[in-house]
């Protein structure tokens, strides 16, 4: 089955799977998703990035009821709660993001996160529809 | 400049009533404040008025009287009350009317506000379950609560407080007491807040008729003064709901910058206060929202709320008719509520629910989308 991002030009599909942002030439300031110009220089100079895969999370919750549907693409009878939170991206900015993480005890501000792909649902042409996500980086600590 | 009076008020019952469009309870908040205020309709002069979900104020007319006054519709989100009072007291200061309205309405669909951030196919946001203000809410407080030592049994408190004070509220929606382990024990709905720390959605009115301040005293002997009304957006780098992204460095909020402004123009400062409505659109809220407007240090308020001084008995009395939590929240008359419930408080006519002590000053503080906030201060 072939994946489609939810809407083009937020998330790049690739054996990296990485999310398109816009940086201003003027100030340095990176924002999500793409826009011509700089909320914080006011420069409408802006240029095409490719973002940070990984981060450490800032702050997170977890939504403990199914959205609301539209607008929400994913499955509503059968939902199971899922992590958000805020991932900040070194010298970039923070991103909003589902979390594959659910569990309380084991989110916490600071812990490492990596960039995955989230399915949604199905498209009429059987494509799966998905959008992004962080999930916890394993510890390479053995002891 | 010329002083600001409200001299009447009126108020649509909060919460869910069927039947009853939300323009029209804006129709029977208008009636009843001016009433209050001793005039008829074909007295007001101008109006600024507005809804989120309820149509545009200006069509009121056709029920109120089609007396052909100065009638401006006003969207500016959960702002939209606060933005009508400020442009009406302005209309009054320029000098252009001596007395007129300021209105605001709204009747929402149940649940979580509905939030849509694109055309079809676009709404990657939505799309995805991003697009939930009370994520947003829970994730500020969540990271606020693990920095200043903000535990779930204060978030409870809060809302206990709410419900309580809103038993004592006829306007009220949720009237009915409930202790700090029901609130608990109710489901997680936004990790760390339950069921019951969230305000919900609703429906109601509020109007408020304003005047100049040397003819306050035609109206009403009891007039409050509108000491300042101030509108704020976020600057770069705030923290604010309906975010995809934020900023690295890290900026005050709108409501930082609306309070200070607002005491500044009413030259009094937060010791002066003696009752105060603050965005509790949850419990976590209000906990955050008594440090950004001044009242104390962040992580302060895990100690005074355990010794009650938020309580209508305590020392800064805060959300006295049951807040957002109690009364849900219809977006266009929600800040005006506040402003209701403050100039009840300054007549000393909040009945079972009075501040005692002859309470002087009054502060009202909104927070909501798109990062904006409005901040108003009376006094007697």
């Amino acid at each position: 089955m072939a994946q489609v991002p939810v809407v083009e030009d937020i998330l790049e599909l690739s054996d990296e799977p990485h999310l398109v942002g816009s940086r201003c030439r003027s100030c340095g300031t990176h924002v999500f998703p793409r826009q011509d110009g700089c909320p914080r220089c006011t420069a409408t100079d802006m240029e095409r990035v490719a973002l940070a895969r990984r981060g450490t999370l800032w702050t997170w919750t977890v939504q403990g009821f199914a959205p609301k549907a539209p607008p929400y693409l994913g499955d509503t009878e059968h939902f199971e709660p899922f992590g958000v939170g805020y991932v900040e991206l070194p010298h970039e900015l923070k991103v909003e993001a589902r979390l594959t993480e659910a569990d309380p005890e084991r989110l916490h501000v600071g812990m490492e996160m990596e960039l995955v792909l989230v399915p949604l649902s199905t498209d009429d042409d059987g494509n799966e529809i998905v959008t992004f996500g962080f999930q916890p980086v394993e510890e390479e600590r053995s002891s | 400049m010329t002083d600001v009076a409200i001299v009447g008020i009126g108020m649509h019952e909060f919460g869910r009533t069927e039947d009853v469009s939300g323009l029209q309870q804006g129709v029977v908040a208008v009636r009843r404040a001016v009433a209050d205020a001793g005039i008829g309709w074909e007295d007001v002069q101008f109006a600024y008025g507005g809804s989120m979900a309820a149509g545009a104020a200006d069509t009121m007319v056709s029920h109120l009287g089609l007396t052909g006054l100065q009638f401006i519709n006003v969207a500016n989100g959960c702002a939209t009350g606060g933005s009508a009072l400020f442009t009406a007291a302005n209309a009054i200061q320029a000098g252009a009317y001596d007395v007129g309205i300021a209105v605001g309405f709204d009747k929402h669909e149940r649940g979580a506000f509905r939030v849509r951030t694109g055309s079809r196919g676009k709404d990657w946001y939505g799309a995805s379950g991003l697009a939930l203000t009370t994520q947003f809410f829970a994730m500020k407080i969540n990271r606020y609560a693990e920095r200043y030592g903000i535990t779930p049994r204060t978030l409870a408190r809060v809302a206990a407080k709410a419900y309580r004070n809103g038993a004592e509220n006829p306007m009220a929606w949720r009237r009915k007491p409930l202790s700090e382990d029901e609130i608990l024990a109710s489901p997680m709905l936004s990790y760390p807040l339950t069921h019951y720390m969230f305000c919900s959605p609703g429906e109601g009115g509020v109007a408020l008729v304003l005047c100049r301040a040397d003819q306050a005293h035609r109206y009403t002997a009891t007039p409050t003064y509108l000491r300042a009304a101030v509108v704020r957006s976020r600057r770069f780098g705030s923290f604010e709901v309906l975010s995809p992204w934020i900023a690295l460095e890290d900026a005050p909020g709108p409501t930082v910058d609306a309070s200070r402004a607002a005491y500044e123009m009413a030259g009094i400062g937060p010791d002066d206060v003696d009752v105060a409505q603050l965005q509790d659109t949850e419990a976590g809220a209000e906990v955050m929202h008594m440090a950004e407007n001044g009242f104390c240090e962040d992580g302060e308020q895990e100690r005074m709320i355990a010794e009650g001084e938020t309580e209508i008995s305590g020392r800064l009395p805060v959300n006295t008719d049951g807040g957002c939590i109690a009364n849900g929240e219809p977006i266009g008359a929600s800040g005006l509520r506040q402003v209701y419930e403050n100039v009840l408080q300054l007549r000393g006519d909040a009945g079972t629910r009075q501040v005692p002590g002859d309470p002087r000053v009054a502060y009202t503080h909104v927070y909501g989308a798109p990062g904006i906030s409005a901040v108003t201060i009376l006094s007697r």
